[in-house]
């Protein structure tokens, strides 16, 4: 039970951590909306409260300062500077660190620890309660068995002596509940002392008159007494005495004095007494922290009537409001589900669109004279199981928010590193995507934000001599491009520098020194395995590793990186990925022999070639002549290894396809067979990565068919380089 | 008739563990998500007792204690808050607007059991 609740804590920890980072960061952006900074305050003292719950006290000590200061700013009594903001990003930015460590295990750094407790610390007023947190079972008072036995249970009789101001029933207090806590301790013996009590006509309103003398026999100790009286504290006369209860004292006092949160200080409190407390006539210590106690009860008790004075009455009365209307409890807005469940969920569904696919397959394959009844019904099923598996989609997409949240904080480190100045504006933050696709982007776009703060962004001083801003920009953005998600990465720095990473590659040996590269080609060098431009390792923008990490990491989501830069404007990072990771929609083809799918949403036009369309360029080079315009072609089956000689082949099947940078190229294929929904499956751990091929999939008949990457077939051709020359005809043509 | 709880807390968390303390001990529990519902949802719940947290958006404790007790719903009800510290100041301020006692965060099941025992008289 209670492990799920931690569950839940950290579940909602995440959420406050959002909604605190949101926060803040509209603070930075100048928002004075009190409410905001309301939001924050509410998000780091709920974790606190949590977290106390759950006895963390490491992070409970470093919310509390962090809320301590916060309530400052709240109050108006701190001035929100520059400092300050950062300072409590940076605190924010630990309190969740500390929430990893607390779920996930691990040690916090601990030296980072300490300078951001006495960077706080600076902020906070030494006047300000130095607040004792207590473990779980909070005082001892307010637990109706002592934490300890004093000395032996031995029984002593307590004579309490209860009168009830008439404040107190404003409040809700009930003296019969009162006596009814204290007769769980022992022996109670009630009377009634009803002297006070005037003729029916003297009485007021509201006044109280009655007082009850209790003799309560019991082996708990007095504070245990105390403790029910606890919340009447101030509002009632109260004495309570025994015989031979001295030794007790002391530690009655200790245990009142945690049971209302003071500390264990002699020093007397100068606040008057509101209202008039007998001393017991044992002169001793708990009268002195019965002044203390009362000082912090002084509640200004604004009269207002109580209708009755009678408390018998005042039950009837809340008793009486008591109705069977037993309501559901507050809406629910949202259902959490365990992931496990969802996955089970979308494998069942991937299973239902083969099982489709092969009941197809089979029916087709009947001998039977008319199935178009059957068919239509079949037509119905696959409407159905897309929608299932839409629906199912749906549950997994989340809104990419709290990972651009994340990357604010990357930025910030990564500036306060370098010392450059660097803001993250995000933008798109509501498109949804896949979580799996969420979590594993995390890393590449951290080391993109980091490179892009490293080596996009210049410092201050040249970016003053260039007449730009000195603090740099990084946009994040986040959007749905034609079934797929575009998250991009844009920043208003220097711009790749294409001479010095052509010298790097060709001083590492990646690339010969006299090869001709276009600008494309040479930004693309950046994802080459072991090419960094540090010229020392920095243990920012990566230990040793390049972008090749981030674009495996990007190709292992089916997804790809495109780079382009403009000198002195800035350099852009795109990272295109699929909107699911196990379903697509696909062209089934054949090639050479070989059932192949290719991505529909890579397709832009299907057609059939004849003579006419074909035109040959260079040795071995062929292009598609298409509304006059001409279009590399780039035969399948030929980069695939499948067959040798691959071109004149005019008879085949040209499907159009265009690449992010918004080149088209025809894949020559031999025949299109289906357009159908397919299956992702991945080939790691299978094969491992084949060039061209993306995944694989179980077709109807039950057979594997490759899914194709029409992209990196695209750049892997000759038909790139037969590109260039063709937009420099086109160009021609054109003018 | 079990004895019915409305508590009111912005904290998923709090509002889980004051459950499941609650439902063990034979409550019937109800809950709101921050002051407005509490309040709204008040009288269709019509609670025994309320449990209310002071720091909530939308209505913070000591403005739901104010409207339970004002005229328009003039609740006499037990109201019991929820705080993290056990700040004087706070408790009289909670105390004036009409709090019957408070329960100090982190709770453990018993003090929660005491302190409502105290004002319900109610083990459940």
């Amino acid at each position: 039970m209670t492990g799920s609740i931690l569950d839940t804590f950290f579940e909602e920890c995440e959420e406050l951590l959002e909604a605190m980072d949101a926060g803040l960061a509209a603070i930075e952006e100048g928002d004075q909306d009190p409410e905001t900074v309301n939001a924050v305050f509410r998000a780091v003292h709920s974790i606190k409260g949590g977290a106390g719950a759950f006895g963390l006290d490491d992070l409970v000590a470093f919310a509390h300062n962090f809320e301590t200061v916060f309530d400052d700013v709240r109050s108006n009594k701190l001035q929100l500077d520059e400092k300050l903001i950062q300072l409590l990003f940076r605190a924010s930015d630990h309190l969740a660190d500390l929430v990893t460590c607390a779920r996930d295990g691990g040690e916090v750094d601990q030296a980072h620890h300490d300078v951001l407790i006495s960077a706080l610390g600076e902020y906070i007023d030494d006047e300000e309660e130095e607040l004792v947190f207590e473990p779980m079972g909070v005082g001892a008072a307010f637990d109706p068995t002592p934490l300890a036995p004093l000395s032996e249970a031995k029984e002593a009789s307590y004579d309490i002596r209860f009168h009830p101001l008439k404040e107190m029933f404003d409040t809700g207090n009930e003296p019969y509940f009162l006596f009814q806590a204290l007769s769980d301790l022992g022996t109670l013996t009630v009377r009634l002392d009803d002297s006070e009590l005037p003729g029916f006509d003297a009485m007021e309103d509201g006044e109280s008159y009655l007082s009850w003398e209790l003799t309560l026999v019991t082996s708990d100790s007095r504070s245990s007494i105390e403790a029910v009286f606890e919340f009447v504290e101030g509002l009632c006369e109260l004495s309570i005495s025994s015989e031979g209860e001295e030794e007790d004292d002391a530690d009655a006092l200790a245990a009142l004095n945690a049971a209302f949160g003071l500390p264990p200080a002699e020093e007397e409190s100068a606040v008057a007494l509101p209202l008039e407390l007998p001393v017991p006539e044992v002169a001793d210590p708990p009268a002195v922290a019965e002044t203390e106690t009362e000082t912090e009860v002084e509640a200004e008790v604004e009269v207002e009537m109580v209708p009755d004075v009678e408390p018998e009455k005042v039950t009837d009365k809340a008793t009486g409001s008591k109705k069977d209307t037993a309501k559901s409890s507050g809406p629910k807005p949202t259902l959490r589900v365990e992931l496990d469940r969802v996955d089970r969920l979308i494998n069942a569904v991937g299973e239902l669109i083969i099982n489709h696919s092969m009941l197809a397959q089979q029916i087709a394959n009947l001998d039977a004279s008319d199935t178009r009844d059957v068919e239509t019904e079949l037509e119905g099923f696959k409407t159905l199981a897309r929608d299932i598996q839409e629906g199912v989609m749906a549950i997994r997409a989340q809104p990419v928010k709290p990972l651009f949240q994340r990357m604010a904080r990357i930025v910030r480190e990564a500036s306060a590193a370098t010392g450059k100045t660097a803001k993250l504006v995000t933008i798109g933050e509501t498109t949804e995507v896949d979580k799996t696709v969420i979590e594993r982007l995390a890393d590449p776009l951290t080391h993109i934000l980091r490179n892009a703060v490293d080596h996009g962004i210049e410092s201050p001083e040249a970016r003053a001599a260039a007449g730009k801003e000195k603090g740099g920009e990084i946009r994040l953005t986040a959007a749905h491009r034609s079934g797929s998600v575009c998250i991009e990465v844009k920043d208003d720095g220097a711009g790749l520098n294409r001479k010095k990473i052509r010298q790097i590659a060709i001083d590492k040996g990646l690339i010969p020194e006299n090869a001709e590269l276009n600008d494309g080609e040479i930004d693309n060098l950046l994802f080459l395995p072991g090419f960094s431009t540090a010229k020392e390792i920095s243990n920012l923008s990566g230990r040793g590793v390049g972008m090749d990490v981030v674009k495996n990491a990007v190709g292992a989501l089916g997804g790809r990186v495109n780079i382009s830069s403009t000198p002195g404007e800035g350099s852009v990072f795109s990272i295109i990925l699929p909107l699911t990771l196990a379903v697509m929609d696909g062209m089934v083809v054949s090639v050479a022999g070989h059932t192949m799918v290719v991505p529909i949403t890579a397709i832009v036009e299907t057609m059939r070639g004849n003579d006419d369309m074909i035109n040959n360029l260079g040795a071995d080079g062929t292009l598609l002549s298409i509304r006059g315009s001409f279009i590399p072609i780039c035969d399948v089956a030929g980069s695939l290894g499948l067959r040798s000689s691959s071109h004149n082949e005019p008879a085949g099947v040209y499907l159009l396809v265009e690449t992010e940078n918004g080149d088209r190229c025809a894949l020559a294929v031999d025949d299109i067979h289906d357009q159908r929904q397919v299956v992702i499956k991945s080939l790691d751990g299978v094969c491992g990565n084949v060039p061209g091929v993306s995944a694989a999939t179980i077709l109807g008949d039950g057979k594997i068919a490759m899914i194709l990457d029409p992209e990196s077939i695209v750049t892997a051709s000759s038909s790139a380089a037969v590109f260039d020359t063709d937009r420099r005809m086109n160009n021609a043509i054109a003018s | 008739m079990k004895t019915k709880v409305l508590a009111i807390d912005d904290s998923r968390t709090i509002r889980n563990l004051l459950a499941a303390c609650l439902e063990e001990a034979g409550f019937e529990y109800h809950s709101a998500v921050d002051g407005r519902e509490g309040v709204d949802l008040y009288p269709d719940v019509a609670p025994d007792v309320v449990i209310t947290d002071i720091n909530m958006p939308n209505l913070d404790g000591f403005g739901v204690i104010e409207e339970l007790r004002g005229d328009g719903i003039n609740s006499k009800v037990p109201i019991l808050v929820l705080t993290t510290e056990s700040s004087a100041d706070l408790k009289a301020r909670a105390r004036s607007a009409g709090a019957t006692g408070w329960i100090t965060k982190p709770f453990d099941d018993d003090s929660l059991i005491f302190a409502l025992k105290r004002v319900t008289g109610a083990v459940a």
